[in-house]
């Protein structure tokens, strides 16, 4: 994924191969790797003569995006799925927190 | 009739307790016992009204739920009487309800899992700071875990910077406990209740309180290895890190619930005597085995 994010343009699987060079990938096991992740949905692909052209469906920032709603609790339903430390909270209720903070670290 | 009566009256006694429980402080003195004094009242709770109403309905053969469902399936009779048919409809259809509710609550949480974690494959990096961590670059403050047989802690770049060494560790030892205990399977369930009656005041009281007990027991587990007051400085410095504008209000019992949870960190009060611990855990135990035990009383 790492690959095709930073490229920006549809690729081969032969060229994905070339580019990950420091790992020494069998052709096949990338191919194995892109079809999976496009049957997932995380990269769409055009025929490019006999080979398929892979891009990613969308960036790795709405990926990241789509973790951080979850991981603090904005997508509306409060699910049990994830376990959290804290939550932020807003306007005045942080002051009450500020403050307590700032009475805690000059004892 | 007495087991009827008697399912009833406990479901009646469970839900007033459970009531009464999303009131008291006590329970912040020993979350765990209480933790397992909430799940007994919440199983016992469904068991005994479901049970009331299959007592009821096969009460004139005299032969207790069990029994009697077993005579109903093998001998394919109903029970005679408009009341009693309706009693059995209502009861068995208070039954599927609760454990679809659990069922599909469980797969979803379990399917929104999958999603987070191949995402975290694809995104999150190692850190070499904080081993066996995962790491996603975003600026804004999150620590949690995603629990599961192989649970995985996660911790944003934002979290990183906002923290120091110290307070990293126990916040890591926090979601540690969360791993480990499997604080989420204690959750699921009254999650689950919630999206069955989300106009319910005293399940929603009910969720969070025992969501606050869970972070307790998590906190009380971390300050066994790291200073309680590191574990309150970060607690602090999340709440107050609103990377975020938040979009709906659903947080206006943060700032408490992170202050209860600070003060009893930095202040501890004096720990609820063990008899008394003990004595609330066998309590919930005999609570758990009453109404599997009335399904069984013949009269």
């Amino acid at each position: 994924m790492d690959v095709l994010w930073a490229e920006g343009g549809p690729l081969t699987a032969r060229e994905v191969g070339r580019l990950i060079a420091d790992r020494d990938l069998a052709p096949t096991t990338v191919m194995t790797v892109l079809d999976r992740l496009t049957r997932k949905g995380f990269l769409t692909r055009v025929r490019d003569g006999r080979a398929w052209r892979y891009e990613p469906a969308a960036s790795r920032d709405a990926y990241i995006a789509e973790l951080m709603l979850e991981a603090l609790e904005m997508t509306g339903d409060r699910s049990a799925a994830l376990t959290r430390f804290a939550q932020a909270v807003s306007g005045t209720e942080a002051d009450v927190l500020r403050k307590a903070l700032t009475e805690l670290e000059e004892e | 009739m007495i087991a009827a009566v008697a399912l009833a009256a406990l479901a009646a006694v469970c839900a007033l307790s459970a009531w009464r429980m999303t009131f008291v402080r006590w329970t912040w003195r020993a979350p765990r016992a209480a933790i397992a004094l909430w799940q007994a009242l919440g199983l016992t709770w469904g068991l005994a009204s479901v049970g009331a109403l299959l007592a009821y309905a096969l009460e004139p053969w005299g032969r207790g739920v069990i029994h009697g469902l077993v005579y109903l399936v093998t001998h394919w009779r109903e029970p005679s009487g408009l009341q009693r048919v309706g009693a059995l409809a209502a009861g068995l259809a208070l039954l599927t309800v609760l454990l679809a509710v659990v069922v599909v609550a469980m797969a979803q949480t379990l399917q929104a899992r999958r999603r987070h974690r191949l995402l975290l494959s694809l995104v999150a990096r190692d850190e070499p700071a904080v081993p066996g961590v995962r790491v996603v670059d975003h600026p804004g403050a999150a620590a949690y875990c995603v629990p599961g047989l192989k649970s995985q802690v996660v911790i944003s770049e934002g979290t990183l910077s906002l923290l120091s060494r110290d307070e990293l560790a126990a916040v890591l030892a926090h979601e540690d406990a969360h791993a480990r205990e499997r604080h989420d399977l204690v959750l699921l369930p009254f999650a689950a209740l919630r999206w069955v009656l989300p106009w319910s005041k005293v399940v929603r009281d009910a969720n969070a309180s025992v969501a606050l007990l869970v972070e307790m027991a998590a906190d009380d587990h971390a300050r066994l290895r790291v200073p309680p007051k590191r574990l309150a400085t970060a607690l602090l410095r999340f709440g107050t890190a609103g990377a975020f504008a938040t979009p709906h209000g659903a947080l206006g019992v943060g700032a408490e619930n992170v202050m209860a949870r600070v003060n009893r960190l930095v202040k501890p009060g004096p720990a609820m005597r063990r008899r008394y611990r003990y004595g609330i855990v066998a309590g919930a135990a005999l609570l758990t085995t009453s109404a599997p035990l009335l399904w069984f009383l013949p009269q």
